[in-house]
């Protein structure tokens, strides 16, 4: 246990570091984009003197780094700052947004996970069979068509033929829960086809690597049932590879909407982002990768923590 | 994607600062039409619509939106003083008549009475002083406060009578009024978020960059407007996203139908395309200064070699008409009908081309899809058009993002766009006269800068035609970009969309879709 609390606080500490690294990387990369919020707003008709004056009323005329630091040190105060764009409280705008991104993201984890999981096993337990085969086709054509592509597909078959489900997923916060349910279901599938293959074949691989070892020989000598070996035997070994592949797009599933969040209209951080990068709104696009960040590295050190936790000999390394 | 989306609307918005007015002989000392009543709406029901350009930034502070969609949907609970109709003219609003006095230098508004905010105040002459004020003086940030540069003076007579001075006559004054940044908010106010206005809904929710709601204001001064139960405006700005909404029966009206689908759409049931023909038009500006367009035979070799008739039927599918070189469309009441149509006529180019001295010119065009959506199409065309006429044209795709900065008035020759402006003195002051800051070909020309000072202190309209086509001839024979079309506005709806008259100044009916429309079924 001793060396689980050590391995966590570390991998904290390193997040720390490697979130303070990206937002050094954001911010001089948003420095390099050509013209500035002053620019962007007062546009082409701007005279020198009407920019220069923006800028500083927004303390753009003050250089990269201080502005940098400035904003760093209120992050280190838990203020995220004010938008440059419209004065408001970042932290109010990134909150209901972050919300909806991350309802999206578990209703399609909800779907996904489970899905992939069983396929996964039900894959291996009949490896070679006409199962395993289609199953591992319609998984890699799903990931192979890029998201929006699939987004229309599912459009143009769920909504506009059938009209099964709303082509638009504008939720807002007095949504009811059944009715996002319905509204969201669209980008939701079409995130879960997404991340269903990789997690699938993750699974299969994983289970049927053990499948060869010769203590799964053992279990099939004394006579147990394919489906017992899989389960009881195989599973409990093969959960920290799938751990940690589940972790990894359950990021994705947060930080990669952007596409499917623009296709479907959902309000979430994606569209956030978007919106802020043509701006030129720094302080929005800092925060916004802030969270992403977050996430990223969170999720990886979740999935660590349990790999370990679920592997003894991890736990009992010496 | 996105980004050169944006880059587009974010330009849009700078191209409509100041623009929400329109065409019009109605300017000068003069009792104002009234609004024609639509046939016969009928009322009741939810009226979705889409638009295109709203951002999580948004506010509705009328003074700094940022584009006509947080205006659009300021629309739905405020009014202007006066407001533009589909004839291009001006009509009332909350101001009953727009008078002028001295030639064009002093203008007395008076105002309608009886009129409510919907918190119950009275509509008066100090809301009016409060709104016009947020756009003068040094500590503004309005988006069109160089419109009200020239305000000396501001006072009320009395409750409802408001007197402005100009610092020199401008006979165009009526048409700023209309502008989607003069919505008239109640004096004092401070916080613009409850979208408190005398307008047709009240307003219920604001979410930026998602929707705005609103309830038919029971009390609504003006008959046969506001005809919904509710509207709801979404901001949908990807464009297959807002075409599927009015497919699948989300969305009831949409903002922008891009030409590629528009005849797909008109084709299909329960489908109607609205269109109107406007001002809007892509310009290929020529840097006059630098060589080979320095020199006025290469330019017009230039003009002679685009087949406009091609770009408008193969570009726009037949949705708008050519234009001849200068910015006044044919829907303008100053539009100089007596100039000849230039035609695509390579062996004129070539003319031309022997005249300049040249005998084969070899050009880079910058093109971007930034330009209207079709910029780079458009390019490749001009390029097989001037092929006949022994030009060469090399056409370079630029990145959208920084499209405004990096090529726009930086690369010799390039293309641009400007939505309709409102009056002709508008576009020629912005882009046309000699050092304006959006003159994006540098030209200049001493008899054109003379008429342009004259025309927009004319008051006798007849003259002012004459002044006005003086200048679209000029501008023609002797400007630095080739105009080859105007396109018409497009919007979509559902045909139980019930709509008047639609106007071209704007896409739905100048903005103001939700209070002038009406479910027929």
């Amino acid at each position: 246990m001793h060396l689980l609390v050590t391995l966590i606080l570390q991998r904290i500490g390193l997040g720390v570091v490697t979130l303070f690294g990206i937002s050094l990387m954001i911010f001089f990369a948003m420095e390099i984009l050509p013209g500035d919020l002053a620019q962007e707003t007062l546009g082409q008709s701007a005279t020198p003197e009407a920019v220069a004056a923006l800028r500083a009323e927004l303390g753009l005329d003050q250089p990269a780094i201080t502005r940098f630091f400035q904003w760093f040190s209120g992050i280190l105060h838990g203020d995220l700052g004010t938008s440059l764009a419209n004065k408001r409280d970042i932290s109010e705008l990134l909150v209901s947004r972050f919300k909806n991104t991350l309802a999206l993201a578990s209703y399609s984890a909800v779907i996904a996970v489970p899905v992939a999981v069983t396929l996964g096993l039900l894959a291996a337990l009949y490896r070679g069979s006409i199962f395993d085969r289609t199953v591992n086709v319609l998984s890699l054509s799903a990931v192979s068509l890029p998201e929006f592509f699939i987004a229309y597909l599912l459009i143009f078959f769920l909504s506009a033929k059938f009209g099964l489900f709303p082509s638009i997923s504008n939720v807002s916060a007095d949504t009811s829960f059944s009715e996002y349910m319905h509204r969201a279901f669209l980008p939701a599938l079409t995130m879960a086809l997404v991340v269903t293959a990789h997690m699938m074949r993750m699974t299969r691989a994983a289970i049927i690597n053990l499948l060869a070892s010769p203590y799964i020989a053992m279990a099939r000598l004394k006579g147990a049932s394919p489906m017992r070996i899989i389960l009881i035997h195989a599973l409990p070994n093969a959960l920290a590879p799938i751990i940690n592949v589940v972790s990894l797009n359950l990021a994705y599933l947060i930080t990669g909407v952007v596409l499917v969040e623009i296709v479907f209209v959902y309000p979430g951080l994606g569209q956030l982002i978007v919106d802020s990068v043509s701006k030129r709104d720094i302080p929005v696009v800092q925060a916004t990768c802030l969270v992403f960040a977050t996430v990223y590295i969170t999720l990886n050190l979740t999935a660590d923590v349990l790999s370990i936790a679920t592997n003894p000999r991890l736990m009992h390394r010496k | 994607m996105s980004s050169n989306f944006t880059d587009n609307w974010n330009r849009r918005r700078l191209l409509k600062a100041g623009a929400s007015i329109s065409f019009g002989a109605a300017a000068s000392g003069l009792i104002l039409p009234t609004m024609a009543a639509a046939s016969t709406p009928t009322t009741g029901g939810r009226f979705r619509y889409a638009v295109v350009g709203a951002a999580i930034s948004d506010s509705l502070d009328p003074a700094i939106y940022a584009d006509i969609a947080p205006g659009i949907m300021g629309w739905q609970s405020r009014n202007n003083l006066v407001e533009i109709d589909a004839e291009n003219r001006v009509v009332p609003e909350l101001a009953e008549t727009v008078v002028a006095m001295d030639g064009g230098k002093k203008w007395v508004l008076k105002l309608r009475k009886g009129v409510e905010f919907h918190n119950g105040k009275t509509f008066k002459s100090e809301d009016v002083i409060y709104t016009l004020g947020r756009h003068i003086g040094e500590k503004s940030t309005s988006a069109v406060k160089p419109f009200f540069e020239s305000v000396t003076d501001m006072t009320a007579d009395d409750d409802y009578t408001v007197v402005i001075t100009l610092e020199a006559p401008n006979a165009d004054f009526p048409y700023y009024l209309a502008d989607y940044h003069l919505q008239i908010v109640p004096a004092g106010t401070t916080d613009f978020s409850d979208g408190m206005g005398t307008g047709a809904y009240v307003m219920d929710s604001f979410e930026p960059g998602i929707r705005c709601t609103g309830t038919r204001n029971p009390n609504y001064w003006k008959a046969g407007h506001g005809n919904f139960d509710e509207v709801e405006c979404l901001a949908i700005s990807d464009s297959t996203a807002r075409v599927n909404a009015l497919m699948t029966g989300e969305a009831d009206a949409i903002m922008f139908v891009d030409t590629k689908v528009v005849d797909r759409l008109s084709n299909m049931n329960g489908m109607q395309v609205i269109e109107a023909e406007s001002g809007t038009h892509m310009t290929l500006p020529m840097n006059v200064t630098a060589a080979p367009y320095d020199n006025n035979d290469v330019r017009l070799a230039l003009k002679h070699a685009i087949n406009r008739e091609q770009l408008v039927e193969t570009i726009l599918r037949g949705h708008g008409t050519v234009a001849n070189d200068h910015p006044i469309a044919s829907t303008s009441p100053y539009f100089n009908d007596q100039l000849e149509q230039r035609q695509y006529d390579p062996e004129k180019a070539k003319f031309h081309l022997k005249k300049a001295g040249v005998d084969t010119l070899e050009v880079t065009l910058s093109s971007s899809d930034t330009i209207l959506g079709y910029g780079n199409d458009v390019a490749v065309l001009v390029k097989e058009s001037a092929a006949a006429a022994d030009i060469g044209v090399t056409v370079q795709q630029e990145p959208a993002d920084g499209y405004w900065s990096n090529v726009w008035q930086k690369k010799p020759w390039v293309q641009s766009y400007y939505l309709t402006r409102p009056t002709p003195d508008s576009i020629f002051s912005l882009a046309y006269r000699g050092g304006a800051a959006w003159n994006e070909t540098f030209w200049g020309n001493d008899r054109f800068d003379t008429l342009l000072e004259q025309g927009r202190a004319e008051v006798d309209e007849t003259l002012r035609k004459e002044i006005y086509s003086e200048m679209q001839t000029i501008v023609s024979n002797e400007g630095g970009s080739v105009i080859p079309f105007f396109a018409s506005v497009l919007d979509a709806a559902s045909d139980k969309v019930g709509t008047g008259k639609v106007s071209g100044l704007s896409n739905l009916d100048g903005g103001r879709a939700a209070e002038r429309w009406w479910f027929s079924v």
